[in-house]
């Protein structure tokens, strides 16, 4: 065991509705989606159109750049709906399912068979490819780089997000083959980062293969972004890859049982759940199948595919996204309230800040809604971004470069090692409700077009 | 609470876009989201938001200045009941001293608003509350003689030149109260310092301040350290009470929003200097042997250090950049005490220097951040 990193920079969100440990729903997929707009960069080029028969693994589109890399049906069954947005931008696939099990059956190396080349050929022709992430910037890996190394958290910090050692219980032998996959892809190892947190024997720290570290620390110690910052920071011309345990286990099972198998277990959590629990799905579930789980007492809600400080909304009518484990509801803050600010007290309210009572009261858990809590202005306080952020960055320098468009700038500051959901809490903390995470979309865009 | 909001949604369109009133669009919302926290909700990032704004920050350093102007109001009295021995009672002082700070409260508030609304309605933002504080601030660093149009024309250079020119509230270079004090400082030298203008109401009566008694040495000083420390001192409005001023300062630590290492760092660097001066000094009574701790109380050196210096868009951002600022500042305010023949009181100038400089410090200490990137990036 390596030694404990303990960052002390960070916030954990005290949100209500935390996901209790069992399973409310097993859902049997009915219309599941495919979103080209998961991925960041992504140009798709569709290989079926609509009313193909697709089995489980079929590929459905591929990226217009590398068209190796495939994205394939989750599920078996018929193209139900193309969905375009403007300028026939794709935005979603959505295939019904038959629930027949069709699956197409991938030839995988195992053993001796298992080497560099035919692990990458087993992924890119089995969909699995898009699960590698490629820092920096956190786009799809491209299968003809060799990473510094490969980056794994099995830390899972985020707000409300799904408890590990409960939704991957049944996934160790599936993590372990695919953790001996990964390693065939690089030289410097896969690196695990696990919760020294935790004090309870979990069977998380007991994969071969893999160089261990132990962090202890708030949110966003669970993020991978950060843990590389601490272990190996990313340089200018260096690249790494990272990817979520839970997918992880999918790849495991590829090399396991040749098929392409994206069930998986997700939390559902947050203030507007009736219920909040876990749910077996499957990657692209549609929310109208676990609407049941949603409280609609509280008027307008919110659904979001992921955490509710990076997730993406989805809606009713929307479908989880592939890199995602956890669906997240929260009430709409669509109300006036009179001297909100002037109110001395206001204990309903959490601030992280000790400008409100909510710091004396740690173990409170409130319930957040979507308000803004004021109204947008120029940066005034510019120590608290700090505060959330444990990286070695200036964070504010770094967004400003990035809204002046000075690349040189953006490089030297560390635009490389950050990604939107490592700046989240910046950006839930900052009193001018500035939108961080979208600046630094802009700039990692702005790399991704000026550095090609 | 419903009637208000019924109310103000039946106006709202109004001065909504296409609405008759709709030149008048920021100045309605600055009332409305004045009365209510808006309903706006978050539309992409995170989804939930911390509960401070700007509004409440503003509203604690707010609060954090009230001992200060409390205290102010009461000193005025209390400098003019000792100046014209009238014989008056505790309220009679208050009293006499909230008439005389009201007009100065009014001017700042009407003409700073004044301009700040009628700057976000031309660029089409939101009114900024950055101006709640300085407006505050102006009348506690003026003597209570100014006359109000000299106070009009300084808030006006204040918010026009020394803000919004720069694009309003987080944009600015320099403090923009103390903007305000220098520009009375320099155009009507002989109504900002000299003898005989920090008295209210006595005509020609000799209130030295501390330091101008103490730039003949210590035996020139007339008033206790417990009168200074207290603040029965004649002085600007605020200044004259560490008291106050450190009460202030502790609600700007524990809310977190003034940075105590600024105000530690002030207080270290003007101490060192004092120090440093004392061993220098010619004789034992002369300007530079006054006990270097006697620096805090006297003047504007605790009101500065604390209120002024911590004014978060114009000093240094980074941490270790705020150790040398406030060091610097306090530093430079003993300097210009002590060495410069024309101006007794150096806190003004030395915050102002420091806030041109700040951005260079910050520069310097992101520049180190950025220096070990490159190495890093170089071994690989």
């Amino acid at each position: 065991m390596s030694e404990q990193i303990r960052l002390k920079k960070g916030l954990d969100l005290p949100v209500k509705g935390a996901a209790l440990r069992k399973i409310s729903m097993t859902v049997v997929p009915d219309v599941v989606a495919l979103k080209p707009t998961d991925f960041r960069n992504l140009t798709p080029k569709m290989l079926v159109k609509e009313g193909d028969v697709v089995k489980t693994g079929t590929p459905v589109f591929a990226d217009k750049k590398n068209p190796d890399i495939l994205f394939t049906s989750p599920v078996s069954g018929t193209i139900d709906a193309i969905i375009r947005g403007e300028k026939r931008k794709l935005l979603e696939v959505r295939i019904k399912s038959d629930n027949s099990g069709a699956a197409v059956k991938f030839n995988v190396p195992a053993g001796v068979f298992l080497d560099r080349a035919s692990v990458i050929k087993a992924l890119l022709e089995s969909g699995l490819w898009p699960c590698i992430k490629q820092r920096p910037y956190a786009i799809i890996a491209d299968p003809s780089l060799t990473p510094k190394s490969i980056f794994i958290s099995a830390m899972a910090t985020a707000p409300l997000a799904a408890e590990l050692e409960y939704v991957l219980k049944e996934e160790f032998n599936a993590i372990q083959a695919g953790i001996m996959a990964l390693g065939k892809l690089t030289e410097g190892g896969v690196h695990l980062s696990i919760d020294a947190n935790k004090s309870a024997p979990t069977f998380l720290n007991k994969f071969e293969g893999v160089v261990y570290h132990n962090f202890k620390g708030p949110h966003p110690a669970g993020n991978v972004g950060v843990q590389i910052n601490h272990i190996s920071p990313i340089s200018k011309g260096e690249i790494v890859w990272t990817v979520d345990i839970f997918l992880v286990a999918a790849i495991g099972k590829l090399f396991l049982n040749g098929v392409y198998d994206m069930s998986r277990t997700i939390a559902v959590a947050g203030p507007a759940v009736v219920n909040p629990s876990y749910v077996k799905c499957c990657a692209g579930v549609s929310m109208e199948q676990i609407s049941d789980l949603f409280n609609f007492a509280h008027g307008d809600i919110r659904i979001i595919s992921g955490d509710l400080l990076s997730g993406k909304v989805v809606g009713r009518e929307g479908f989880l996204g592939f890199y995602d484990s956890l669906v997240t509801v929260l009430p709409e803050g669509n109300y006036h309230e009179l001297f909100g600010w002037v109110k001395p007290f206001r204990l309903k309210k959490f601030s992280f800040s000790r400008t409100y009572f909510s710091w004396m009261l740690p173990y409170k858990q409130y319930n957040m809604d979507t308000n803004t809590n004021g109204g947008e202005r120029a940066f005034v306080l510019s120590d608290v971004y700090g505060k959330v952020l444990p990286m070695d960055i200036y964070p504010v320098y770094l967004f400003k470069a990035i809204l002046a468009g000075d690349i040189e700038k953006m490089e030297n500051l560390g635009i490389y090692e950050i990604i939107e959901e490592d700046v989240a809490l910046c950006e839930f903390v900052c009193p001018s409700k500035i939108e961080i995470q979208s600046i630094v979309s802009e700039g990692i865009e702005l790399m991704i077009k000026e550095m090609s | 609470m419903s009637k208000l909001r019924k109310l103000t949604d039946k106006i709202k369109p109004t001065f909504s876009k296409g609405g008759k009133l709709s030149f008048l669009h920021s100045t309605f919302e600055a009332f409305e989201s004045f009365l209510f926290v808006p309903d706006s909700v978050t539309r992409k990032g995170v989804h939930v938001r911390d509960s401070v704004d700007l509004k409440r920050v503003m509203t604690v350093v707010m609060i954090a200045l009230v001992p200060s102007l409390l205290f102010g109001i009461y000193n005025i009295g209390y400098q003019y009941n000792l100046a014209s021995n009238s014989g008056m009672e505790f309220w009679e002082m208050i009293w006499f001293g909230f008439l005389k700070i009201i007009p100065l409260y009014l001017v700042s508030y009407i003409v700073g608003l004044g301009i700040e609304f009628a700057s976000a309605q031309i660029r089409g933002h939101e009114v900024n509350e950055g101006y709640l504080v300085t407006g505050m601030i102006i009348p506690l660093i003026v003597p209570v003689t100014t006359p109000l149009w000299m106070l009009t024309l300084a808030v006006a250079f204040a918010v026009i030149i020394g803000k919004e020119i720069f694009g309003g509230t987080g944009m600015n270079i320099w403090n923009p109260a103390l903007v305000a004090r220098v520009f009375l400082f320099f155009a009507y030298p002989s109504h900002m310092s000299g003898d005989k203008v920090w008295v209210a109401g006595v005509d020609g009566f000799s209130g030295a301040t501390p330091l101008a008694q103490t730039s003949d040495g210590l035996s020139s000083l007339h008033y206790s350290v417990s009168d200074m420390f207290f603040g029965f001192i004649p002085g600007s409005v605020g200044e004259t009470s560490t008291l106050a001023i450190i009460l202030g300062a502790a609600f700007l630590i524990y809310t977190g929003i003034g940075s105590w290492k600024i105000m530690l760092s002030t207080v270290f660097g003007g101490l060192v200097m004092g120090f440093i001066a004392n061993i220098a000094a010619p004789s034992a009574d002369c300007a530079m042997a006054i006990p270097a701790w006697y620096h805090l109380i006297m003047g504007g050196f605790a009101f500065g250090a604390v209120f002024m210096a911590t004014d978060p868009v114009t000093s240094a951002q980074t941490e270790y950049g705020k150790w040398i600022y406030g060091f610097l500042i306090g530093t430079f305010t003993v300097i210009i005490r002590l060495f410069n023949p024309g101006y007794p009181e150096g806190m003004m100038l030395a915050i102002l220097l420091m806030n041109t400089f700040a951005p260079v410090i910050d520069h310097i200490v992101v520049g180190r951040n950025i220096k070990r990137r490159l190495k890093r990036a170089k071994t690989v």
